[in-house]
């Protein structure tokens, strides 16, 4: 833990040591005047609060409205590196597709002993209401956003699988928009893969996936909560990039297991909803019976395959932490080989063994409550009391199933625009990874989270957390997918969560 | 034995609905337990209806009906003849392991107290002879309600009364079941209750507990002990909810008022 972090752009040796690829980045870093920097960072400032990219802080009494702040320095992945986490990226969700196609199904996977079905049966985000259903292709995480985290030139980790409602998107849209009309040379200096088409995938994604017997020019909206919801702008944004109705639970109602949009014309039958309302809330017929932003019937409309819904009810026992740990077997039980893109070593504490390791090397762990959330629950061991530490050690040894341990990771950093002046900050790195009838495709970009503070590991926007707009170089020339495909076999790490 | 069903829903509300959207769960399957003759649904306004199966693997219509509406009236009408080995489930859909029914929901949670009573009633001994036991304890702990139509109230809320309905003491069972680390659901159907024909304002409910090497037992405690022979098992799921023969939403003003009359007699036995 003594060597510094490894920087995206400086790697281990500081700032004159990045590669050939970045020196041009690098030399705008060295060449802008600071001052210029900041001068930009306003400009886009003022520019994402006139779009109203705003989201509320829950529990602050003047719940004020803040902009998320970007960073004008963006991270940079090289052509082949990028390459090489795409594989990562497309075989992992193949697998949580092929995962949720098979637990809500066939139940191969616990047939054959790979998952312990207790984590299945009793898990509250196995939804028994989706059971015996099968949306069209099989397809169920149309949209993932895959948390990474970096540790060296090749050791990229796995954080969290979101499978649910991942949302940045807008983000990673806007600020790459920022950044073309605050730093054009750098688009001249560079040849970065353009994120702009992440619209038409979304709608070409949604389009593949209607209903079967769908029509040829299939009506696509997404559903959201309403404008109090703290991501009504992506929701907007969007809808709107696509150019398809945005629609509140109001707008829809079910007739004889059909779904309908109402309009000033009358009843238009709707076939693909991406809805960014929680399961919980999409049904009161069918889930929590309270629900107001529901649409009662949708999800007769959609176990009869009237309607396709995205992404799919019942997602959630994919991207469990309880699930998290056993990713590796997973992925090694449907895609057949090692996994590309490595979980973060993870301890569960029910197994007796990594149980005495977690309890041996308490302060340099993370601990976790398997069904906790937010924070809550977390023992931070490097920072912790020692009175935090004991009070862990006995809820340890009381309810162990309840717990899950990891190391904690030096993230990378990305030198970052500061009141001193540039300086490395640690990143983490959410790409959107879109599947369809045709497959899975990984757009060149994403949303990069920044901890602004000096030293901080927290990311979240609620605790102090920018963006920055993620570049993936383009390759020099564009080499056959077979030599490339050769170079780039096993250059991840593999590493397994057993303890 | 053959048993014919009758049983009448009305909703009043107090101003128009524009639509009303239900899912209902009131279409008996066959299983080896039971054989569906006839069984017919009525509904006295313009609705359409959609059947499909649940999670659990219930069968469900969907009922959908354009406003405005000051009534709907649902009407379950049927014949259903019943082996004579009704304890023991068999040849039930069954989409989900018994190892499912371990969960609880909000509705059929058990509190201390609870948790504290199954465990003393419970004791010690095979499984089967502790489930019995809790339903002993249950059934003799309440004064029971048997002409209560109301809805089923969540099983610590009813452990803390002196008086429960049937479907009251079902949702108990299943929570104290679990507390002993048991599967159990709650199921809702009909039954005779050993008369020729009865009258009620409600369907009735009883429990499933799973033990291992016998499968899914029958027990109410209602009676106290293992069912007769004259149960018709419509709806099984982790709670009172999921087993409700009506979920419904509205689109409208106002308040609702629900009436239910449910009938059940003999047609006499086969053979």
């Amino acid at each position: 833990m003594k060597r510094a972090a490894f920087d995206e752009i400086w790697g281990h040796g500081g700032p004159q040591a990045s590669g050939p690829e970045l020196e041009a980045l690098a030399r705008w870093m060295r060449e802008t005047p600071e001052r210029e920097l900041g001068r930009r960072l306003q400009s886009a400032e003022a520019t994402f609060r006139q779009l109203g990219i705003t989201f509320a802080v829950y529990g602050e009494t003047e719940a004020a409205e803040r902009i998320i702040p970007f960073d004008v320095v963006p991270r940079a992945f090289l052509a082949d590196e990028w390459e090489r986490l795409s594989r990562g990226l497309i075989q992992r969700v193949e697998a949580i597709n092929a995962f949720l196609n098979d637990i809500y199904g066939e139940r191969r996977i616990l047939k054959e002993n790979i998952l312990p079905p207790e984590l299945i049966w009793g898990n509250p985000q196995f939804r028994s209401e989706v059971v015996g259903i099968r949306p069209p292709h099989d397809v169920w995480a149309h949209i993932c956003g895959i948390d990474l985290v970096r540790t060296g030139p090749d050791e990229f980790w796995v954080l969290e699988d979101n499978a649910r409602t991942p949302s940045g998107v807008s983000y990673m849209l806007e600020n790459r928009e920022a950044m073309i009309r605050l730093c054009p040379e750098l688009f001249r200096q560079m040849r970065i893969a353009p994120v702009d088409s992440y619209p038409d995938l979304l709608l070409e994604t949604m389009r593949s996936v209607s209903p079967n017997g769908c029509v040829r020019n299939p009506v696509c909206v997404v559903l959201t909560p309403g404008h109090f919801n703290s991501a009504y702008y992506e929701h907007s944004f969007l809808a709107d990039s696509m150019g398809i109705e945005l629609v509140e639970a109001a707008d829809l109602l079910v007739d004889d297991d059909v779904v309908y949009m109402q309009t000033i014309a009358g009843r238009v039958k709707v076939d693909v909803i991406y809805r960014r309302i929680d399961d919980d809330f999409l049904d009161p017929l069918v889930f929590r019976p309270d629900s107001m932003l529901g649409v009662p019937g949708i999800m007769a409309a959609y176990r009869a395959g009237n309607v396709t819904l995205i992404n799919a009810p019942g997602n959630g026992i994919a991207d469990d932490k309880a699930i998290y740990s056993y990713m590796p077997e997973i992925v090694r039980f449907y895609s057949g080989g090692e996994p590309l893109l490595p979980n973060v070593e993870t301890w569960r504490c029910r197994e007796p063994q990594a149980l005495k390791y977690v309890l041996d090397n308490l302060d340099q762990l993370v601990v976790k409550l398997v069904d906790g959330s937010g924070g809550y629950g977390m023992l931070v061991g490097p920072t912790a009391s020692r009175a935090e530490i004991e009070a862990f050690r006995a809820a340890l040894v009381a309810e162990p199933h309840r717990y899950i341990a990891q190391p904690t990771l030096a993230l990378s950093t990305v030198p970052t625009m500061t009141d001193k002046g540039l300086s490395p900050r640690h990143v983490d790195f959410r790409p959107f990874v879109l599947t369809g009838s045709g497959g899975v495709k990984v757009v060149p970009g994403g949303l990069t989270r920044v901890a602004l503070r000096e030293g901080s590991l927290v990311v979240n926007s609620s605790q102090g957390g920018g963006t920055k707009d993620s570049f993936v170089l383009l390759p020099d020339t564009p080499a056959p997918a077979g030599s490339k495909q050769q170079q780039s076999q096993g250059g991840m790490p593999q590493t397994q969560g057993e303890g | 034995m053959r048993i014919e069903v009758e049983h009448h829903s009305r909703y009043r509300f107090t101003e128009p609905q524009a639509r009303v959207v239900q899912l209902l769960r009131m279409f008996p399957d066959d299983t080896d337990n039971q054989t569906v003759v006839a069984w017919r649904i009525d509904v006295d306004c313009d609705a359409r209806l959609r059947e499909s199966r649940d999670g659990y693997g219930n069968l469900t219509r969907m009922l959908y009906a354009e406003g405005p509406l000051e009534t709907i009236g649902i009407t379950i009408s049927g014949e259903v003849l019943l082996s004579d080995n009704p304890r023991r489930l068999e040849g039930a859909d069954e989409p989900l392991p018994p190892a499912f029914y371990l969960r609880t929901t909000p509705l059929s949670a058990a509190d201390a107290a609870m948790t504290a009573f199954a465990q003393e009633a419970a004791g010690s001994g095979d499984d089967q002879v502790r489930t019995a036991r809790i339903v002993e304890a249950l059934h003799g702990r309440f004064t029971i309600e048997r002409r209560r139509g109301d809805g089923v109230l969540p099983a610590a809320e009813a452990f803390a009364g002196e008086r429960a309905s049937p479907r009251d003491l079902a949702q108990m069972l299943v929570a104290c079941v679990r507390v002993i680390g048991l599967p159990a659901r709650y199921v809702s159907g009909y039954s005779l209750g050993g008369c020729a024909r009865r009258e009620r304002p409600a369907p009735h409910g009883w429990a499933e507990v799973y033990l291992d090497g016998q499968g899914w037992q029958m027990l109410d405690p209602t009676v106290g002990g293992a069912p007769g022979l004259d149960y018709v098992r419509v709806a099984a799921a982790l709670d009172s909810a999921g087993a409700a023969p009506i979920s419904g939403t509205r689109i409208g003003h106002g308040d609702e008022e629900l009436d239910v009359d449910v009938a059940v007699g003999l047609l006499g036995r086969e053979r």
